[in-house]
């Protein structure tokens, strides 16, 4: 059975200890750059908090909610696509979808061109920029954890249940159920949305307000090219023998060149 | 400089010892300059990482390397596998003349490539990867195969002109091979031009609908088609005066009418994409973008379609203009696909990314190793055609001496 995460959005107080959670299981580095910022500052900066030895953040949301103001966290990571863009675009198979849900990655094989990260719908994952031998890096959903019966790091320490751990399907019908029960927007965010993710968004303030791609497409990614690489080798061996027919019409009774 | 070796040849062969020379001109010692620089950061670039040595980052992942290096690159040789087609496969034989130089200028085109995407990957020690690790979903995976292939294949036909002069043994075999060679050297960048498009496909929702259609991979197809003309005019100009040697004008001009035809032929489908998908708003919307792709349409496809079939052809000022304005409106193609197309969607929450100046001297340092590379191979081979036509300078020859030349 395909696990999954939801994430109830008004429900996070933002303790952050999901982050340290992450680092921890993960073995993630402590940043120096990333100690003094708020959730605040990572809301604003073009990574929202996600960089090589942060997996996970938490970012905060400043919004207007029936004429007050309200503050909202929202847990930023992996969205782990039903069917994820990287694993297609990567021509190398470095990336890989597995059973239990999570989207992990296998730097041994990776070339790094970094096409997956151009061709991420929710652009999450990050460079090792400043390696000499750099690899991509991203929340894997503790695979090994997810894998053994255990549910992410991140969840078993979430102390509002805010993110809970379980079944995607049981999860998406409790989330259409606190949306109906607690007026939220009606919109489970990974859902549809490119295809579906193993991690599912509801929220009581609209999800455009808090950096989430509303306007990302509901087909999965790698059908946008499916078509066009299983055509390729006809293409190829067709239009070849196209020009084998040509070369030889054309060089009837003529001198070869050269 | 000058080297000669003491091979000495058959009797009846044309030289008596191998020759090989490279003379030194202001201009080169500025390439060796700018090469010496780029190999220079491209150390530190391998040392202390992408990093340290481009601004590429977490939202622009690919930068003037990618855009220039491959994208670019890549279709400014195109000219050889279209020079090919015609001359080889079609049998114009008028064309024969250009095409040696116009495939040497790809296969060092492709070398570029090569040698810019291995600076380029993170991991470039496993580029031997896709060899094994088959990620046959991915566009950037036919890429990868035909890139490789294609530049193998273009050494060896290369290999069948030089060995006129060095290992001449092996001559005859590649001669044999040369038909096969030709017609999988044309097929493979046509599958993978036209994948270089495809591969921002991928990327729903990031490119700027003004360029981002189910049609990019003709778009890159044709327009590498096309800009083969653009390029062989420059490079024969260019050329022309490093080595005074010069193509005659028909041979140009029935060049540059061929790839106008291609142009008229991606004019039409630019224009039914945009009917299709109604994009017209966009176009002439005067934002950048908009500026940017009727500009890129304007002086880089029409204004050239009316120098090739007006009187405007028949004289080398027309055609260098021609070849200009060609190679500089796919130049900017291949950069408003990746910068203007996407600036938008990258730069939404404060990204950004101006190529480093250390980016800048690799792309150009490449660029310099493949002129030196050229003049080297142009001045020792037999790349300019027959010697006889060497020095003409705007003397009209008439078809019967291609013919000869042709033997």
């Amino acid at each position: 059975m395909a696990k999954g995460v939801l994430v109830d959005i008004p429900k996070c107080i933002g303790c952050e200890s999901c982050s340290v959670a992450c680092k921890l299981w993960n073995e993630l580095e402590w940043d120096e750059q990333e100690k003094n910022k708020t959730a605040i500052d990572r809301a604003k900066e073009p990574n929202n908090g996600l960089w090589p030895e942060e997996w996970t953040s938490i970012n905060r949301y400043d919004l207007e909610k029936d004429g007050e103001s309200v503050a909202r966290y929202v847990k930023a990571q992996c969205m782990h696509c039903e069917d994820p863009a990287c694993v297609s675009s990567c021509f190398s198979k470095a990336f890989q979808k597995l059973p239990e849900g999570p989207v992990i990655y296998d730097q041994s094989l990776c070339v790094g061109c970094r096409y997956c990260m151009m061709a991420c719908p929710f652009d999450v994952l990050r460079y090792e920029w400043k390696k000499a031998i750099p690899g991509v890096r991203k929340c894997q959903m503790c695979a090994t954890r997810v894998a053994n019966n255990q549910e992410t790091a991140c969840t078993s320490v979430c102390p509002t249940g805010a993110i809970i751990f379980g079944d995607r399907d049981q999860l998406l019908a409790e989330a259409k159920k606190r949306i109906k029960e607690n007026g939220y927007v009606d919109r489970v965010f990974g859902e549809k949305e490119a295809g579906g993710t193993s991690w599912l968004y509801i929220s009581d303030t609209p999800f455009e307000q808090m950096r989430f791609r509303t306007d990302v497409t509901t087909k999965p990614l790698p059908s946008y090219t499916e078509g066009y690489m299983k055509a390729t080798p006809f293409v190829g061996v067709g239009w070849a023998a196209i020009l084998a027919g040509l070369y030889v019409f054309n060089n009837k009774g003529k001198e070869p060149l050269d | 400089m000058e080297l000669v070796t003491t091979v000495v040849s058959r009797a009846g062969a044309k030289m008596s010892s191998v020759r090989w020379k490279f003379r030194m001109t202001p201009m080169r010692w500025v390439f060796t300059g700018i090469a010496a620089a780029a190999i220079a950061v491209i150390l530190v670039r391998f040392v202390l990482g992408l990093g340290a040595t481009t601004n590429l980052n977490d939202q622009w992942p690919w930068g003037l390397w990618i855009s220039f290096d491959v994208l670019l690159g890549v279709a400014l040789a195109g000219g050889g596998y279209g020079t090919a087609l015609i001359v080889y496969v079609l049998r114009r034989d008028k064309f024969y003349p250009i095409a040696r130089s116009a495939m040497l200028t790809s296969l060092l085109g492709y070398i570029v490539v090569v040698l810019g995407l291995l600076i380029e990957v993170g991991q470039w020690f496993n580029f031997w990867r896709p060899y094994v690790s088959w990620g046959h979903a991915s566009v950037l995976f036919e890429v990868f195969w035909c890139i490789s292939c294609y530049t193998v294949i273009q050494i060896l036909e290369f290999c069948e002109v030089g060995t006129e002069k060095v290992f001449k043994g092996a001559h005859k075999y590649l001669k044999k091979a040369m038909p096969v060679m030709l017609i999988i050297g044309i097929t493979l960048p046509t599958l993978h031009q036209s994948s270089l498009g495809q591969l921002f496909y991928l990327m729903v929702g990031k490119v700027n609908p003004l360029w981002w259609t189910a049609f990019l991979p003709v778009f890159f197809l044709l327009s590498s088609f096309f800009v083969g003309a653009g390029m062989i005019v420059i490079e024969s100009t260019l050329a022309g005066k490093a080595l005074n040697h010069k193509v005659e004008i028909p041979v140009l001009r029935g060049l540059v009418k061929i790839s106008a035809g291609a142009m008229i032929l991606y004019l039409m489908l630019k224009i039914t994409d945009m009917v299709v998908r109604g994009t017209f708003a966009n176009a002439f919307a005067f934002d950048l973008p908009s500026i940017m792709f009727l500009s890129e349409l304007f002086f880089g496809v029409i204004i050239p379609i009316i120098i090739a079939f007006s009187s405007l052809s028949s004289t080398r000022k027309g055609l260098i203009w021609f070849g200009i304005l060609t190679v500089s409106g796919v130049i900017m193609n291949r950069f408003d696909v990746l910068f203007t197309g996407m600036g938008k969607y990258l730069n939404q929450y404060g990204g950004s990314y101006v190529p480093a100046v250390s980016e800048f001297i690799v792309s150009l340092g490449l660029v310099s190793i493949a002129c030196l590379a050229y003049l080297f191979l142009a001045e020792n081979f037999n790349i300019m055609g027959n010697h006889e036509s060497e020095h003409a300078d705007d003397i009209t020859i008439k078809d019967g001496k291609y013919a000869s030349t042709a033997k």
